[in-house]
């Protein structure tokens, strides 16, 4: 009984079921129900940054010195910083950095890894073993090592930042995907495709990596966490966002000289990245409880 | 697969990880930046200069000689010299190892001294409230970002309660009254052989901060993997046999499934140690901690080139270094983990 249902559901049906699954598992649980809404909040935050923030210029990094180091108050509840920008605008406009590039960098990094991945599992033989070696390679450096030392290669900024982040991040999706795809390679669709004479670009496309969705989704929420964590710590060495433009590691960074005393400085940036991070985890959490993607490693 | 044998592939293996690293530091460091020459002597570069370090890193010749070039340079133990400090980078890297081991194995040793009974704890009561604390506990260590966390200790046990000293790694007044002398660099070793106890127990008080920092998100990740690892050997035959023999549910979790849940542990606190090296680096920033990691956010602030390049290699062949003995670690102990 168990084994039939397999061969007669078409695997795009499967991988739609399986993405409404993630979405019916995270709405079932309450704290994973939060955290997405946190995360659409401080993404649709990061889009209208300018609309949003109470003081865009600032912002964006126009200084205002008569406010310098203002504490919380009713015009600007988050203070003001060193040079008198507000805060709350430049956490806000801060998103942007801190949480749409790593998304960003998460989503090249599996645009990268994935297919390479399914190539890697689908065709087995020396052409794995290649792009496994790589992998290993790759994964043999510290991340954020290898990162700072090409952000310096490269030259200090965000772009260069993430274009580090990505080329660290890639292998584990080919590592995953190739697993997932050595287990669909023994599947009934995937050798009928074959038997009738589909060719391998098709069958990786059509029908091996739509089917890898859902594990690469449930990776990809765990770790999103960590590549805003890295990005933070990066923009925190000042090798990301380079001021005036507002970065929450930056910001953290920023505020340490006054931290004793103007607390506000730093602690704002800092709470966003740890809520951000947290919610990501959470989420991660439950759905790596259900459908835990390194079994297939 | 035997034992030795399997000694022997992981030894070759991590001999082929390391070219394939100095291949990809090499891009890195040669080949990606437009003028490496430039790169090297720094912003006060004269044409005569990048002409001779051309000649002497071969820039001017093809590139796979270019590579003989640098790995003859590296098998010699030259790693370039600091444009900072105009001293060998290879020196300033072993200098500085000490600082950052010290807090390295005191940070790792905190996270596996509270991750692992916490993983235990949670598996033993899943599901029930205990886990949920505990496994919230664990997601915000793994959630707070280590530059973050350093600034709020400071402000609670300094600012706040006093207690604790703000940054550094020994008092600048027992300098005088109470020094220590450098034996092995390890402060708190250098401070016992002497039996200068006031010198110790200021090292210890130095050290509590930065190494509760670098410890919170291992400690996390470590309960986790242990919680997991906990919960499927709970899974198998003979507990279940262990159960049906009336075998009291602690001595079962304690005993029994914790014997066999620390193997995969291990692999996890090696992953985790060598993933704390780079999580050194913030909290030696924030505590003003002498170590590798403040030298290298110099150098990348300053574009010190060779030095960030010296660190990368150097950084990652720890790494892999500390990957390797965990593995071998784990066949020692694990007669399973070589018949793979």
């Amino acid at each position: 009984m168990s084994a039939i249902p397999a061969i007669a559901v078409e695997p795009e049906i499967q991988s739609a079921r399986t993405s409404r699954h993630i979405i019916s598992v995270i709405v079932r649980d309450p704290l994973s129900l939060i955290s997405t809404i946190v995360i659409i909040l401080f993404i649709f935050i990061a889009i209208f940054a300018y609309q949003v923030a109470p003081y865009p210029l600032e912002g964006a990094g126009k200084t205002n010195v008569s406010h310098s180091l203002l504490p919380p108050s009713l015009e600007h509840p988050f203070g003001c910083d060193k040079l008198g920008r507000d805060v709350l605008s430049r956490v806000i406009v801060g998103a942007r950095p801190a949480l749409i590039v790593p998304i960003g960098v998460v989503a090249f990094a599996v645009l990268i890894g994935a297919p390479l991945g399914a190539i890697a599992g689908f065709k087995g033989g020396w052409i794995d073993e290649f792009i496994m070696r790589i992998t290993d390679l790759f994964l043999a450096f510290p991340s954020l090592l290898l990162a700072m030392a090409i952000d310096s290669a490269l030259g200090r900024g965000i772009q260069n930042a993430a274009i580090a982040l990505i080329v660290s991040w890639w292998p584990w999706y080919t590592r995953l995907v190739r697993g997932v795809t050595i287990s669909l390679k023994e599947r009934y669709f995937v050798e009928a495709a074959q038997a009738i004479g589909v060719r391998d670009s098709v069958i990786i496309l059509r029908h091996i990596l739509p089917n890898t969705i859902s594990a690469i989704l449930v990776q990809a929420t765990v770790d999103l966490g960590t590549v805003i964590l890295a990005m933070g710590g990066l923009a925190f060495l000042g090798l990301g966002t380079q001021p005036p433009s507002p970065d929450w590691g930056l910001m953290v960074s920023e505020g340490r000289t006054y931290i004793l005393e103007q607390w506000w400085i730093s602690t704002f940036p800092g709470v966003a990245i740890f809520v951000v991070v947290l919610a990501f985890n959470l989420i991660g959490d439950t759905l790596r409880d259900i459908f835990d993607p390194r079994q297939y490693r | 697969m035997h034992r030795v044998e399997f000694i022997l592939r992981r030894l070759l293996s991590s001999i082929f990880v390391l070219i394939g690293v100095s291949i990809i530091t090499f891009t890195v460091a040669r080949v990606i930046p437009s003028n490496a020459a430039a790169m090297y002597i720094g912003p006060k570069a004269r044409p005569e200069d990048i002409a001779r370090v051309t000649v002497k890193l071969g820039l001017d010749k093809p590139l796979p000689v270019q590579y003989l070039v640098y790995m003859g340079e590296l098998l010699h133990g030259d790693l370039g010299t600091s444009i900072g400090t105009k001293r060998p980078v290879l020196l300033e890297l072993s200098s500085r190892l000490p600082a950052t081991l010290e807090l390295l194995f005191t940070g790792m040793a905190i996270a596996v001294i509270i991750g692992v009974p916490m993983g235990v704890i949670s598996a033993r009561w899943q599901g029930k409230p205990t886990d949920v604390f505990v496994r919230v506990i664990a997601i915000i260590g793994v959630s707070m970002p280590a530059f973050y966390l350093g600034l709020l200790l400071q402000i609670l046990f300094f600012r706040r309660l006093d207690l604790l000293p703000l940054a550094g790694r020994f008092s600048n007044e027992l300098r005088f009254t109470n020094p220590i002398n450098m034996v092995t660099n390890f402060l708190l070793i250098d401070a016992l052989i002497m039996r200068n106890w006031i010198a110790l127990k200021d090292v210890a008080y130095h050290l509590v901060l930065p190494a509760l920092t670098l410890a919170a998100y291992p400690a996390g990740l470590v309960a986790r993997m242990t919680r997991a690892t906990m919960l499927e050997v709970m899974e198998q035959d003979y507990i279940r046999t262990a159960r049906a023999y009336g075998i009291r549910e602690t001595v079962i979790v304690y005993f029994y499934a914790l014997k066999n849940a620390l193997s995969p542990t291990l692999t996890v606190i090696g992953l985790t140690f060598a993933f704390a090296l780079t999580g050194t680096f913030f909290v030696e920033v924030i505590f003003n901690w002498p170590g590798l990691g403040l030298f290298t956010v110099h150098s990348l602030l300053n574009v010190d080139y060779p030095a960030i390049m010296g660190i990368t290699l150097f950084g990652s062949v720890m790494y892999v270094l500390i990957n390797l003995a965990v593995d071998l670690l784990q066949a020692w102990i694990d007669p399973r983990i070589s018949l793979k």
